[in-house]
């Protein structure tokens, strides 16, 4: 007995109780993976603290390894091991990655530019075992292991992050302060360096602190390039050990006290990389509120 | 007085540029001397043409205006005179621009040099993210190394040239972008005098500004008129008339490409303009 007015209102109705029902059901969907994603997150950190934090102590960070029979001893020979590999990686990674972003930023369209971009796109989905095994096959087979090694392994994972990173930050900069020092007969080195990589450079430093959280944890091209050691060394023509090359040590290791000294440099490493995460944070909050 | 001749285009064909001969005449009878001369200069961005054989002079410590409406290739010209068109990979340009009777775009010409002569500020002010004092310091910091006390006293003068000195002389190690919008354009036209060029040039330097920095910026560019020549786009027909001496009056053709339609004393331009069209648009009958 409806008029077709009526008729077009009950469908709308019905319309809109379809319409909230699939909201509701993308919102559930959607709030589930979420919930999913975090899941294995909070279960790592929440283990890794449980089983690390009972072999954490100032003895476990400050000294150097004995054996078990001796109680373990600790990691600080694990810990500069892994200060001088990443810095050293650093130093040769971080001025190259820079200036090669320089050169794409000035010169995008050029053969080289477009080169470095493809091959740092393609460097940065590399395994870090293959860069490992490459490094291992062109100078530990004859020169034998040695931090050197390492940290060459090492810098060349970082840089490709170092490379896209400057680049990305260089390309943020605005163009008018490149045309402002252009403008004022600045040749172009001249601009990126003075005004152009001062400001993008807190960028750049939460970028480099990111690509040094990525690589402090690296174990596998570490595995046949500096080896890993007992030994508190610095030489670095020497095996030298690293933070997760003693973990994977100590975690296969059938000591029940060597287990549980896995777990608390787990808890290190995690805590190191946190740190350098949540450094990269605060310079971008202070960043972008100096930019204001 | 009043002899100047004024040079109208006819529009939508190739226009007969400016003929030398022309401003020679124009310039003569004012007893001035050309620092710049545009000669059937064209620029291209690709294959587009959008500025189309335009001649000029620019004359020596005078204000030249370049009057018209949006888009059609004010900034383009104005750029085409220290050659930051260059930055642009698909510009292009024919013709010849002078500078002193050296062309700017010859090969061996080095273009660092033509933009230390010929400096300029922008639309929007665009001091570095450094202090004032570094700001303004830059410019001769790039050809010397200055001692100190030398410049100390470069930086200051240049503030005082720009007319800011007063204002940040305790705050020169303040950031230069914590200065108002007003501030921040004399900040801005301070590191451009600071290189001591020949030629400035200011592209809609106050559109970006309340009316109260406007007039500053515009008594500042009538001081510094006596030590500089300045090539002036903008889109305000009262400061044009306010500061200029002469005035270039540019307009679309039919098929995009900016053209000079009109080259005169300023005022004559705003009050007895020699084209139709000229008239329409400054007394804001269109555009």
């Amino acid at each position: 007995m409806s008029t077709p007015a009526a008729r077009r209102w009950t469908g709308a109705a019905a319309r809109e109780r379809k319409r909230r029902l699939v909201n509701i059901l993308m919102l559930g969907l959607t709030g589930l993976a979420t919930l999913l994603a975090l899941v294995p997150l909070a279960w790592i950190l929440a283990e890794v603290v449980a089983r690390g934090s009972s072999a954490l102590s100032v003895e476990f960070l400050t000294q150097t390894f004995k054996p078990t029979s001796l109680g373990g001893g600790g990691i600080w020979h694990a810990i500069v091991g892994t200060a001088i590999l990443v810095g050293l990686a650093s130093l040769l990674a971080v001025p190259v990655g820079i200036l090669a972003a320089f050169y794409v930023v000035a010169h995008p369209n050029s053969a080289m530019g477009l080169a470095v971009r493809f091959g740092t796109d393609v460097l940065s989905g590399l395994p870090s075992i293959v860069v490992g095994l490459f490094i291992y096959t062109v100078l530990v087979i004859e020169r034998g292991y040695s931090a050197w090694a390492g940290s060459l392994a090492l810098a060349i994972l970082m840089l490709p992050v170092v490379v896209r990173t400057t680049e990305e930050m260089l390309k943020l900069t605005p163009q008018s302060l490149r045309e402002a020092s252009l403008g004022l007969g600045a040749p172009e080195w001249k601009t990126t360096f003075s005004v152009m990589l001062p400001a993008a450079l807190t960028g750049v430093v939460t970028g480099l602190m990111l690509a040094v959280a990525r690589v402090s944890g690296e174990t596998a091209p570490l595995l046949f390039t500096a080896l890993g050691s007992n030994n508190l060394s610095v030489a670095l023509d020497k095996p030298m050990a690293s933070l997760p090359l003693t973990l994977f040590k100590y975690a296969v290791d059938p000591s029940k006290t060597r287990n549980a000294q896995a777990w608390a440099i787990a808890l290190v490493i995690i805590v190191l990389v946190l740190a350098l995460n949540v450094g990269a944070r605060l310079i971008a909050m202070w960043r972008s509120r100096m930019m204001r | 007085m009043g002899q100047s001749v004024s040079v109208t285009l006819p529009v939508g064909v190739v226009a007969p540029p400016l003929s030398v001969a022309s401003t020679a005449v124009l310039g003569a009878a004012s007893g001035l001397s050309a620092k710049m001369k545009l000669d059937r200069m064209s620029v291209y961005y690709g294959a587009f043409l959008a500025v189309a054989e335009v001649s000029l002079p620019v004359y020596a410590h005078q204000i030249t205006a370049i009057i018209g409406p949006s888009g059609c290739g004010k900034s383009t010209l104005l750029r085409a005179l220290n050659r930051m068109n260059d930055l642009i990979s698909r510009a292009r340009l024919t013709g010849k621009i002078w500078l002193d009777g050296e062309d700017i775009y010859a090969p061996q010409v080095d273009v660092v040099d033509i933009r230390r002569r010929v400096g300029m500020v922008f639309q929007r002010p665009n001091p570095f993210p450094k202090s004032i004092y570094d700001n303004v310091a830059y410019g001769p910091r790039l050809y010397d190394r200055i001692p100190k006390s030398e410049l100390d006293e470069m930086v200051e003068r240049s503030l005082r040239r720009a007319a800011l000195w007063d204002e940040v002389k305790d705050k020169l190690k303040e950031s230069g972008l914590a200065l108002s919008g007003g501030q921040q354009q004399r900040l801005c036209i301070a590191r451009a005098i600071a290189v001591e060029p020949e030629v400035i040039l200011m592209d809609e330097p106050c559109s970006a500004l309340d009316p109260v920095a406007t007039l500053k910026i515009e008594e500042l560019m009538q001081e510094l008129e006596t030590d500089y020549t300045i090539v002036i786009v903008t889109h305000n027909m009262q400061q044009a008339a306010r500061v200029s001496d002469y005035t270039a009056m540019m307009m679309m053709r039919p098929d995009r490409a900016g053209q000079v339609i009109e080259f005169d004393v300023t005022a004559k331009i705003f009050t007895r303009p020699g084209d139709k069209r000229t008239e329409d648009y400054v007394t804001g009958r269109f555009g």
